[in-house]
């Protein structure tokens, strides 16, 4: 467990597990369950040593089961308790599918019931998971009402989003990139502090294009950034930070001003997220485009295993900087 | 049921409630039924028909601040928790003063305050909720239990036993009840699972399982008690399983062709309203007059409830946009 010490650089990793661990010392309602996070910590170790400080009911390992625990969590949520259930890895979300969607998305809109209930997902490729432990599942609710989604690309993000889905009283599912768990690093403020859900962060000004990502995606737009500022093209990159609510008008803001977008993401291309944004950007930005709006996702096939085959489904570097380039010519 | 125990554990009172509520969950369905027929109501219409012993006995047997996890044959314990017969019908005519204000209907209904879980028509999924909602009874430290229903054709699915594995691993608080009615829509129980007894499916879980007589309030609300209890002081969960018969049709579209006739009228002769009355009779508790009284009794409720029902104004079309969010204020406690 780590504890928060100003002026520490901590990783992703250790972003989250501060915020859990502030969360549950600043509420009494909050409790984590999942599979393996008590005596073992978690997969990735991010609740480490917490069943030793919160004890066997408040970090409780579940049966593997995920349709069974996310069900038990949302009962839970309807009592009065905040759970925040660990996924172990995102892609096992699938089984959980039917509660998620049915039960904790639509209780509220039927009957009022709210369910203030967290589901942390580890997702994400570039670390050579194969199929089933690599997915981006987010686009499976990005269409489905009532639920809340984030995704954090920083630390600063990671704590922040992650405290303010705690104390939100609907699901929110939080997609915590595994690439980035111990990649990226940031001072973190010592106070108590939320990032609210909801909120898009121009993580780079700029004048000419709009990247509008998430998640590991905006690591890569900003390299990508720094490789065309050398050619004259000025990159803004929008974090997106909540999938939904979307920052609609943070897009508009930035696309009104540059009059060109790419949408880059993760998640497979067709029906994902980014043809949400380009749906959107179409309707009511249309006159103050100056060339198509690009998305650049990966292709519409499982995710693959063997590195060079990951390699060639994952969006790079070259992919931004080629559809900045041609974007640049209009 | 033996008279002498009937007459050790129920106190007369509470068993002419039950005998009140059974009349009132038939006439109640009774009518909505007639409003089907006539076209006023639209949609499915599931009624409990014949075995309205089941959610009455359970839910007669558990204290105020209990929740319950009802499914859709379980009239009579929405009514026990203080559903009134016009909320019922205005869900069902999708006005805005039923319990989801037309946003769903027949009886997706739910309210906390009065310590339902409203269910979604994905059957067994109500199952883990309640053993979560019994799992913060737990944390908590609260002495609140949870009982839940089901029906046969729901303990196939998955969340039919991941609800009883992890309450059964954390002895958790909750009461299953299956309500065995020997049909899933139209497929028997013999295509359903490979076994006779549903509360076999406990045992796999080291669940005590128990079968009673669905068709008598007082079996099942017994058993209730004994499992409600035994959960209270930290037994943890137990599996009822009631045989029953389903009277009517999945739903009132249904003539129920596949159902064989002898088997109804076989059933018939065990109606659980005519057996609750030979029991009152048998213990001197009530006569015929008083039957008559009660039948009067819940006519009027029932008229009244239509009434308001009718009366009620419907939903606005733009209010489809409202509440699928919480707001912060809105958060329970
Ligand atoms: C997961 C799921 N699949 C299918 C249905 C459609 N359906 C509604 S009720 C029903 C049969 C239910 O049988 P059972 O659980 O035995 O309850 P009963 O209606 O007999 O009381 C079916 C198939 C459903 N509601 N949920």
């Amino acid at each position: 467990m780590t504890t928060a010490t100003a002026g520490r650089e901590v990783t992703y990793l250790e972003a989250i597990s501060e915020a859990l661990d502030e969360e549950m010392t600043r509420d009494e309602r909050v409790f984590i369950m999942g599979e393996d996070i008590g005596p073992y910590g978690g997969a990735f170790r991010i609740t480490e040593g917490f069943q030793k400080k919160y004890g066997e009911w408040r970090v409780l390992d579940t049966p593997l089961a995920e349709s069974g625990f996310v069900g038990a969590a949302i009962g839970a949520a309807m009592m009065g308790m905040r759970p925040v259930v660990e996924m172990q890895f995102a892609d096992f979300i699938s089984c959980a599918f039917d509660q998620i969607v049915e039960v904790a998305g639509t209780s509220y809109y039927r009957w009022r019931a709210s369910v203030p209930m967290v589901i942390r997902a580890p997702y994400g490729g570039g670390v050579h998971g194969g199929p089933f432990h690599s997915e981006c599942p987010e686009g499976w609710f990005f269409h489905s009402p009532g639920l809340k989604l984030v995704a954090p690309s920083t630390p600063y993000d990671a704590k922040g989003l992650l405290k303010a889905a705690i104390r939100d009283p609907n699901p929110v599912i939080y997609f915590e990139h595994k690439f980035l768990y111990r990649r990226v690093k940031a001072v973190l403020p010592s106070e108590d502090y939320i990032v609210p859900i909801g909120k898009g962060d121009v993580k780079r000004v700029g004048t000419d294009i709009s990247v509008i990502t998430y998640g590991a995606m905006v690591h890569l737009a900003l390299e990508a950034a720094d490789l065309l500022a050398k050619d004259g093209i000025n990159l803004e990159v929008v974090d997106l930070r909540s999938l939904i609510p979307l920052d609609q008008e943070l897009i508009y803001e930035s696309v009104r001003k540059t009059s060109k977008a790419i949408v880059l993401h993760e998640d497979n291309k067709t029906g994902g997220i980014g043809a949400e944004i380009a749906a959107r950007l179409a309707e009511d930005c249309f006159d103050c485009l100056d060339g198509p709006i690009i998305r650049i996702a990966p292709p519409d096939t499982p995710i693959p295993f063997s590195a060079p085959l990951e390699e060639f489904f994952l969006p790079k570097i070259t992919d931004v900087v080629t559809a900045a380039k041609k974007l640049a010519s209009y | 049921m033996d008279l002498a125990v009937v007459a050790k554990e129920i106190k007369p009172a509470d068993l002419l409630q039950m005998y009140y509520y059974l009349r009132l969950t038939r006439t109640l369905e009774d009518r909505v039924t007639a409003l089907y027929r006539q076209g006023r109501i639209v949609g499915g219409v599931y009624t409990s028909n014949g075995m309205e012993a089941i959610p009455v006995g359970y839910a007669s047997a558990i204290e105020r601040d209990d929740i319950i996890a009802p499914y859709h044959r379980d009239m009579g314990a929405f009514l026990i928790r203080g559903i009134t017969p016009g909320e019922v019908v205005a869900q069902y005519l999708g006005k805005r003063t039923g319990p989801t204000r037309g946003k769903d209907g027949n009886v997706h209904i739910g309210d906390l305050k009065r310590g339902i879980i409203g269910f979604v028509s994905h059957l067994a999924d109500n199952l883990p909720i309640a053993a979560g909602a019994a799992l913060a009874f737990k944390i908590r430290g609260e002495s609140r239990v949870v009982v839940a229903n089901t029906g046969d054709g729901g303990t196939s699915r998955g969340d039919f036993h991941e609800a009883l594995n992890f309450a059964a691993v954390r002895k958790l608080p909750v009461v299953f009840f299956c309500n065995n009615n020997q049909y899933a829509y139209s497929t028997p129980l013999s295509l359903q699972m490979p076994i006779k007894d549903v509360v076999d499916r406990a045992k796999a879980y080291a669940i005590p399982g128990e079968i009673v007589d669905g068709n008598d309030v007082a079996a099942v609300y017994l058993a209730a008690k004994r499992a409600i209890g035994r959960a209270r002081a930290g037994g943890g969960p137990t599996f009822i399983e009631c045989k029953t018969m389903r009277m009517h049709g999945h739903s009132e579209h249904d003539s129920a062709k596949y159902v064989p006739r002898e088997l109804l009228e076989e059933w018939k002769q065990k109606d659980p309203i005519l057996k609750a009355e030979q029991l009152l009779r048998a213990l001197g508790y009530a006569d015929d007059a008083a039957f008559h009284e009660v039948e009067e009794r819940v006519k009027r409720e029932v008229e009244a409830g239509v009434e308001f029902g009718e009366q009620s104004p419907l939903p606005e079309g733009p209010e489809v946009l409202e509440g699928v969010f919480a707001d912060d204020e809105e958060v329970s406690s």
